[in-house]
Formats: structure tokens, C-alpha cells, sequence
């Protein structure tokens, strides 16, 4: 039941203590005209619709959750009891420098820590996530090449590998995307690239290890071919967590990048955010990062904000998802130079291990060593049983475990990606092992009850196409016909 | 060290022996050796959580709380309920993400449902996406939805959040549309200004109400000018002045948009915040971000879906109306249990107290020597004038635990933009307006120096 079919009328839960200074009305012509139409509710109404919905939410806690590229590790608690100390959480964003020296050393901590992680001169904390850092990326590409007079390029080179965002974000940019076709071992393949490379293309976004879960070992000879044409190159970090610690974007020819706090430095996703997607560069394009970076004054030892010379402005208000920020440096104070390259290399451990699980029973899109994730198809299945990727996904949920990626990348057919991540146990990985092989069993044998499944979560599959051909996006009184 | 890795020695060899390679290093061969970090990273050695939480612990204390804030500007010292942060940090909540399974997601997808009701409600409006990432953003998000053949120019009130200004215009260096300032007159917009430059080519004017000044601006004359040139209003609402303010949508506002940040979600620092949007029905399908509908199961059951996902990048790449893909969505949750718990009696209670109490702090700066310098009525921040520096006024009241006013640059040097809320009481508003009163006079001995 929705909320605003709960409570009654008068009910309510007294905050605020009554006023103690003279009303001060509104002006007529400002005051509001149609009353707010809310619930009233007493404070365990609230408690318990909440608790009820928490019940209809799968979170990491509920379970597995190997949703390929989205990196749904473990969310340490202790970064929840770093971000929750009042005093960060009580502190104004334009208080006096002074009086937020604690916050400015998280800034400039983390900042650090990112450089040294991925090789980069310096980070721009205020992108919210990571399509925001991708936007944030692209328009430094777009103030070097005009700082240079170098009005003519005018394109982003995009495998057809990447995630929509790229795209998306390029265009955003203003930049013309030029869509490439990955070679047949799912990484980008030199002659297509250097056809595409000329004095109009601006850049080349790529994801390491790709979005198929290879790293592409021509990487050097990719990056050097944009660079000889005049463009930068652009790392998007969705799937830094394989390589952190083994390979820094920055010593692999890498212009400048974004990462993902919620993805590879553990922050809670949130529900779909809030993330963090800070965005580091080489020396020669710290002249136009966003928002203000934090350096110390040598004289007064204090930290302070300045804005660069030549920036592109704000992406948002203040530094970013400050409280984000906290929880990451929290993980990565943990981990430390060992734990670094330990959570990337347990990340590829349990993906090959889930992958060499699986490979006699599913068809891999890629049977090689993979890195953080592994892609399986399922046109073959498809074809025999009728049974897609995404009945195999809805088989999952019924045993409690959130299906895979799907459908993506577009490259592969009836594509399921998957992602274990390093803090997931051999025993939930054998678990969901045996779940996959008897949801392939029952492909074979009885495909019409995996077509209706899930059977046992709180709802059946919802009719999509019906929510977009006649949307109901708001809840309206009974009798009213507002959508 | 810390670390969150469940593998034992004896399990970690058994997968090798799975995979048929010896050492976890044989499964990154594939990467060539030159391109390999060599010797570590420059980290310091993991610690323990007990450690690493004593090191958060000490920056934590090196920044001072104040009990009293009388400074806004874009984020705001409301009361937040108990049950606020409880629910928030429910952990199936807290580390789900984006709703991609309804069947097991329906708990986020009806909270985000109800999240879009209230921002409808709060802001007259027929539909609202689940959310962006803060209120500037969505403004720059907003004109981005206005951009039509030939109209490529976005007017930007000077009355508006500098924030706002800053990312419309950096948004904008990625579009190629162009962005003009209309400079305030005084606290306000300009109307005569406006009126000059709508033209055929203006896609729309993006203004605050109430503004970045407190203004009460003359909106409804702002929106018949606007809507005179065929462009549209982009109205930056307060979400808590919403309870009692005629709202965007009866002021005649195209697109409601603004900082979500006063609806539960503590001041931080900054971040994480959240920007709402909200429109009408005719410009439902331009809106970015991710939307939840209603639809049935199979069994006929009421349930959530993501919706009109064709206008999402994971669809339409890049054709999309946006590249957002992660939000702000436990934020937009905050704002909703923040709604539910104080009600719309609390709301409006709340949103009254603040302005009443913004005007008794201006009657008492008043007395103090200080002029509240908004021509129009105002809300619940105002500007004064200062006898005598901004800055030697913060220091004085910073040394009685008061974070004053923020001093203004620009066009308005001199001056302090002053902010209250239900949070500070009558002997606080007294307290300041006496400290400041005595900084006016002697700004020396007020900070607690020697004269």
C-alpha cells in the first residue's frame, strides 16, 4: 500500500516546538492556492511502511549480487560510522576555512590517494557519478583543444562495446561519436581504429578491462595511435576494480579519467546513488578542472580552496558527494598499499573461478582468462529451449540471488555479465553455481515454468510495456484523474 | 591490514586448481609486464577499522560545529527528524542500486513512486523523474530540456544561486547553447532587463523563487514576459517554502526544479544532496533520469517498473535526453521519509517559523545597525548592509559559536546574506543580532582582541 493511502486526517507527530517570535505572513498574491495533499501519519506508521519496503528491497546484505560493471561488493561499516561522525556531518559547506581544516584534509587525503592509485596529476572530487565524471572528462578534452585553437575536432571515438553513458556523455560534450566495431576477440581492433583516427576526432573513450571483461592487451599501441593523430584518450573507470594496483591508467597512455567511489572504493550504491565520480588528469589539463582544488599554504600550513586558471566552471554546487568521499578514503585507509592490489586480484580470482564453474554448462562469449567479469550468451539455449537470458535471470531471483547484467554488452547476443567481486565467499560462488546449472536443467526440461518465474518474490514480472504506453508516474487521490 | 576478502589460503589454492593456473599472478599474464605498477603504490601501510575509524575520528574534530547557523546560501540548517537517519541507513536501502529487477526491487521502486508524488505536490506539477544529482544541476538540466529549432539561448536571472549560473554555463560549454546573465536590480531580478533580451531565440529563463537572496520575487509578471517571447520558465523552488509558497506551477512555471537538501539530509559538507525536477504532462517525455510507473504483475497485482526508459542512455546511447545513469536515490528516499514523518502540517509549520524568525532576526540586525536591503518581501534569508566589514561581523559572532551570515562578493560587496530556520530559537536570533550590534561598534574588542 502506497503511503499516501495510509494515516488519517489530523493524525501527526509534533517535531519543532511551537514558534516564539511574531508571525510574519506571506504576502497574499504568494501564498499557496491548492492545499498539499499528503498523508498524516504518526511516526510508527512511517517506521513501519519503511520497514515494510526495506523487506521488498535486495541489497548486497540480502545476498549475491553479481551485476556485471556495477561492482556490488561488500560496503564496509566501518566507512558508514566515518560518515556519520557529526563532525561531518553538521559542517556547512561555506563556513570559514578555519573551521573546516578536518574536511579540506579528507579532500586533499583522497585526492592524493586517487593520483597515486591510477597515475594521474591531480582529481576534481565534485562530479556526482560516474556519467557525470564521463561529461565532466569530455569537457576537458573540449577546453584543451580550444586553448590550442584547435577548432576542427569535433568527434569522440566510442567502441560499440561501451556503456551507453559514453555515448551519451560525448554528445552531451557536443562532440560527434563515432561508433566502433570491436574485433572478433572483443577488444578494439588497430585498423578500425586508425581508419577512425584523423585531425576531427578529439578523443577515444575506453574502458580497461572492456566491458566483455578482457583487458585489451594492445593497449599502449591504442592510446599511441590516438595520440599520433592529435586526440586524447578518456578511461572510464567502471571496471578499475581488476587492475587496482597492478596497472595505473596514467602509465598506460591515459589523458584523463573518471572513477567510480561506489563502484571500486566499496561506498553503498544507495539504491541507485548517491555515487561519487571523481575525475583525474595528466599535469597539462589541471588548468581546466571543475569546481576549486584544495592546496595547502606553505606558510600557514593551512589547507585552502582555489579554482584553476583556465577551469570549465562548476558541474554541480560545492566539492561533490563530500560524505562519499569520507567513506572511500575510510576503505582505502584500511586496505592500504597491500589491500589494494589484493581486492583486484581476488576480484579476477572469483571471476575465472565462477567462469571455469560454468563453462561446461553455459556458452562463454569469451573463453579466456577474463578479468573482474566474465560474459556468458545464451543465444544457443535460446534456440534449443526457447529459454532467454532473461528467464535465466528471473529463474535467479527465486533463489535469492540478483541476476547478472543483461543484455549488455550489445556486442553479445543473450548476454548475461557477470561480476562476483572479491568479498564474496567459494561458497556463495559454488551456491550460485549450482543454481545456474539446475536453472539450465530446467531450460531443457521444463521450460514453460521458467518462462513464468520468479514464483515466490513479492511480485510476478510486471507489465512493462503497459507502464510505458499509459504512465501512471504519481500517486492522485481517489476520483482524481491526475496521472 | 583490513580487508574484507573471505578466501582462506587452502580455498584461494582449490580455485586455482579449478581454473589450472598456480598463482593468482598467472591470471593477469595477459596484461603485458611494462605496463605493470612496479614495486607497489605509494600507500601507506592497511590498518585495522579500530585505527582507521581513530584517524577519521581526528579530522572529524578538526572542524568546528556550530549550534548556530544564520548562514544558508544554498544549504540549510533544518530540523531533521530521528527517524530520518534510522531509515536511511536501513542496509537493504543503503546498498541496493539502481532498480534494474523490479521483482525484487519493489521496496526502492515505491519509494522512488512516492518521492515523485510529493515533489509533484510540493511543486504543482504533473510529473517528476526519480531525481539528479543537486539543485544547480537540475537547473542546467532543465535548460537543456527547453533547447528547440532557433532557440538556443538560455537567460539566467543574476538573482539565482551562483552555483546555478556556474553549471548552467559550463552545461552549456558542452551543448553550445549560449547563456546570458540578466544582472539583479538590487535583490531581484530585472523584469525591464528580461523583457529586453527574450527573443525569438531564447529557450528559456531560469529564475528562483524564493531567490538566491530571499527574494519574493514578482514571478507571476516573470512568467507572462517569459511566455510572452514563446520561451519557458524555469523556476529553482525551495522545496520546505513549497509547503506555504503558491508553487512553481501556479506561478506558471514550465519546469520546477531545486535543492532538495532542506527535505531531511544533514548539511555535510556540501554533498550528498538532491536535485529534483519536475514539469508538466506535454514535456513529460523530455525530462532525463530515470522515472517509475505503476503497472500489474501477471497476477494482476499492483506493482513499480522503471519507465519511459526510451529516453535513457542505456537505450537510446547517444540519442538520450541525458547521460545520467547513478542519482541520488537513498537521498531521494531521505526526502520522502522526511515528508512522511513531519507531515503537511509540519512542513508548512516548519517553512512558516523560518521566515517568521528570518524576520525577527532582520528587525533585530535592524536595530543593531544593520539594514535589510530586499525592496520586495522575503522569505527566509534577507541581505543587509554592514557598518563595518562582513568579515570582522563573522569573527565576532564566530567567537560566541555563531556562524553569521555569509559575506556577499560582486555587485553586492559589502553586504551579508543572512539565513533562519525553525532551528534557531528567539535568545539565539537575539544573541546574534546583540554580537553583531557590538562588532559594528567595536569590531577589534567584539573578536576578542586588544583594541
Amino acid at each position: 500500500m502506497l503511503i499516501f493511502d495510509k494515516g488519517t486526517k489530523g493524525r501527526r507527530t509534533e517535531y519543532i516546538p511551537a514558534c516564539d517570535v511574531p508571525v510574519t505572513e506571506l504576502p497574499e498574491g504568494d501564498r499557496r492556492i491548492a492545499p498539499l495533499c499528503m498523508p498524516e501519519l504518526s511516526e510508527n506508521d512511517v517506521s513501519r511502511h519503511y520497514s515494510e519496503l526495506e523487506r521488498k528491497t535486495h541489497g548486497v546484505n540480502d545476498g549475491f549480487y553479481p551485476l556485471g560493471s556495477c561492482t556490488m561488493k561488500y560496503n564496509p561499516k566501518a566507512a558508514d560510522a566515518a560518515a556519520a561522525m557529526e563532525g561531518f556531518t553538521s559542517i556547512h559547506p561555506l563556513a570559514p576555512k578555519e573551521d573546516v581544516q578536518g574536511c579540506l584534509e579528507v579532500l586533499s587525503t583522497a585526492e592524493k590517494y586517487l593520483c597515486e592509485i591510477t597515475g594521474m596529476s591531480r582529481f576534481t572530487l565534485q562530479p556526482a557519478a560516474g556519467a557525470h565524471g564521463e561529461f565532466t572528462g569530455l569537457l576537458l578534452i573540449k577546453a584543451y583543444h580550444r586553448a590550442r585553437g584547435d577548432m576542427k575536432r569535433t568527434k569522440i571515438i566510442v567502441p560499440d562495446s561501451a556503456h551507453g553513458t559514453n555515448p551519451a556523455s560525448a554528445a552531451m560534450a557536443g562532440f560527434e561519436v563515432v561508433n566502433i566495431a570491436s574485433g572478433p576477440d572483443g577488444c578494439i581492433d588497430l585498423d578500425t581504429l586508425r581508419a577512425a583516427c584523423d585531425d576531427t576526432v578529439a578523443g577515444l573513450m575506453l574502458t580497461n578491462p572492456n566491458t566483455v571483461g578482457l583487458f585489451d592487451k594492445n593497449i599502449a599501441q591504442v592510446t599511441g595511435i590516438v595520440h599520433a593523430c592529435g586526440g586524447l584518450c578518456y578511461y572510464d573507470g567502471a571496471n578499475l576494480n581488476a587492475v587496482i594496483g597492478i596497472v595505473r591508467p596514467g602509465d598506460i597512455g591515459f589523458d584523463c579519467m573518471h572513477l567510480n567511489l561506489h563502484k571500486t572504493f566499496a561506498t553503498p550504491h544507495g539504491g541507485g546513488g548517491p555515487g561519487s565520480g571523481p575525475v583525474g588528469c595528466r599535469a597539462d589539463l589541471v588548468r581546466f578542472l571543475p569546481g576549486q582544488v584544495v592546496d595547502r599554504d606553505a606558510q600557514t600550513g593551512l589547507l585552502s580552496f582555489s579554482k584553476e586558471p583556465d577551469s570549465i566552471g562548476d558541474m554541480r554546487s560545492f566539492y561533490g558527494n563530500f560524505l562519499i568521499v569520507v567513506r572511500a578514503l575510510t576503505y582505502i585507509t584500511i586496505l592500504g598499499r597491500q589491500g589494494i592490489p589484493q581486492a583486484s586480484s581476488h576480484a579476477v580470482l572469483n571471476a575465472n573461478y565462477m567462469m571455469a564453474c560454468l563453462k561446461d554448462t553455459y556458452h562463454m562469449a569469451y573463453d579466456e582468462t577474463c578479468m573482474h567479469e566474465f560474459v556468458m550468451s545464451l543465444e544457443d539455449l535460446k534456440d534449443k529451449t526457447g529459454i532467454s537470458a532473461l528467464d535465466i535471470a528471473k529463474g535467479l531471483l527465486d533463489a535469492g540471488i540478483h541476476p547478472p547484467t543483461m543484455y549488455f554488452p550489445l556486442i553479445v547476443h543473450e548476454a548475461l555479465m557477470i561480476e562476483p567481486c572479491e568479498t564474496e565467499s567459494k561458497e556463495t560462488i559454488d551456491q550460485a553455481v549450482e543454481v545456474l546449472k539446475a536453472l539450465k536443467d530446467e531450460a531443457l526440461k521444463d521450460p514453460e515454468d521458467l518462462k513464468s518465474a520468479p514464483h515466490h518474490t513479492p511480485v510476478t514480472r510486471l507489465d512493462e510495456v503497459n507502464a510505458a504506453r499509459h504512465p501512471k508516474l504519481r500517486w492522485s487521490a481517489p476520483g482524481d484523474s491526475a496521472m | 591490514m583490513g580487508s574484507y576478502i573471505p578466501a582462506t589460503g587452502e580455498q584461494e589454492q582449490e580455485m586455482l586448481g579449478k581454473i589450472g593456473v598456480s598463482r593468482i599472478e598467472d591470471l593477469f599474464a595477459g596484461i603485458p609486464a611494462e605496463l605493470k605498477v612496479k614495486g607497489g603504490l605509494d600507500l601507506p601501510d592497511g590498518v585495522s577499522e579500530m585505527e582507521a575509524l581513530r584517524g577519521m575520528r581526528s579530522l572529524a574534530d578538526r572542524n568546528r560545529i556550530y549550534r548556530k547557523i544564520f548562514r544558508g546560501a544554498g544549504a540549510y540548517d533544518h530540523y531533521i527528524p530521528a527517524i530520518v537517519s534510522e531509515v536511511i541507513s536501513k542496509e537493504s536501502f543503503l546498498t541496493a542500486y539502481t532498480p534494474y529487477q523490479a521483482e525484487i526491487s519493489q521496496g526502492v521502486l515505491q519509494s522512488i513512486f512516492e518521492y515523485q508524488t510529493y515533489i509533484c505536490e510540493l511543486t504543482g506539477m504533473d510529473v517528476s523523474n526519480a531525481c539528479v544529482y543537486d539543485g544547480a544541476e537540475a537547473a542546467a538540466e532543465a535548460a537543456a530540456m527547453c533547447r528547440d529549432r532557433g532557440r538556443t539561448k538560455v537567460l539566467v536571472s543574476g538573482a539565482v544561486s551562483p552555483y546555478i549560473l556556474s553549471v548552467v554555463k559550463t552545461y552549456c560549454f558542452g551543448s553550445g547553447c549560449e547563456v546570458e546573465e540578466i544582472p539583479a536590480e538590487g535583490t531581484a531580478t530585472d523584469v525591464g532587463a528580461l523583457q529586453k533580451k527574450l527573443g525569438p531565440d531564447t529557450m528559456c529563463l531560469i529564475m528562483a523563487q524564493p531567490n538566491y537572496f530571499g527574494t519574493i520575487e514578482d514571478a507571476a509578471a516573470i512568467a507572462e514576459a517569459v511566455h510572452a517571447a514563446g520561451a519557458k520558465l524555469v523556476m529553482s523552488v525551495d522545496p520546505v517554502a513549497a509547503a506555504v509558497l503558491r508553487s512553481a506551477a501556479e506561478y506558471g512555471a514550465d519546469i520546477a526544479v531545486g535543492e532538495g537538501q532542506p527535505l531531511g539530509m544533514p548539511l555535510s559538507f556540501g554533498g550528498p544532496y538532491l536535485g529534483f525536477m519536475a514539469t508538466k504532462q506535454a514535456f513529460m517525455r523530455r525530462l532525463p533520469g530515470r522515472i517509475v510507473g505503476e503497472t500489474k504483475d501477471r497476477d494482476g497485482k499492483t506493482g513499480y517498473v522503471l519507465t519511459l526508459q526510451a529516453r535513457e542512455q542505456h537505450i537510446r546511447r547517444e540519442k538520450a535526453s541525458s547521460n545520467i545513469c547513478s542519482n541520488e536515490a537513498l537521498c531521494a528516499l531521505c526526502a520522502g521519509v522526511y515528508l512522511s514523518a513531519m507531515g503537511p502540517q509540519g512542513i508548512a509549520d516548519a517553512a512558516q517559523q523560518s521566515m517568521s524568525k528570518a524576520h525577527y532576526l532582520s528587525e533585530k540586525l535592524a536595530e543593531a545597525g544593520f539594514h535589510t536591503l530586499n525592496g520586495r518581501a522575503f522569505f527566509n534569508e534577507f541581505v543587509t548592509d554592514s557598518p563595518v566589514a562582513p568579515a570582522s561581523v563573522m569573527r565576532a559572532l564566530s567567537a560566541k559559536g555563531i556562524l553569521g551570515g555569509l559575506p556577499l562578493g560582486g555587485a553586492h560587496k559589502g553586504e551579508i546574506l543572512w539565513c533562519a530556520t525553525e532551528k534557531n530559537t528567539k535568545a539565539d536570533i537575539e544573541e546574534a543580532a546583540e554580537a553583531a550590534g557590538a562588532a559594528a561598534k567595536d569590531p577589534a574588542a567584539a573578536e576578542g582582541k586588544e583594541a
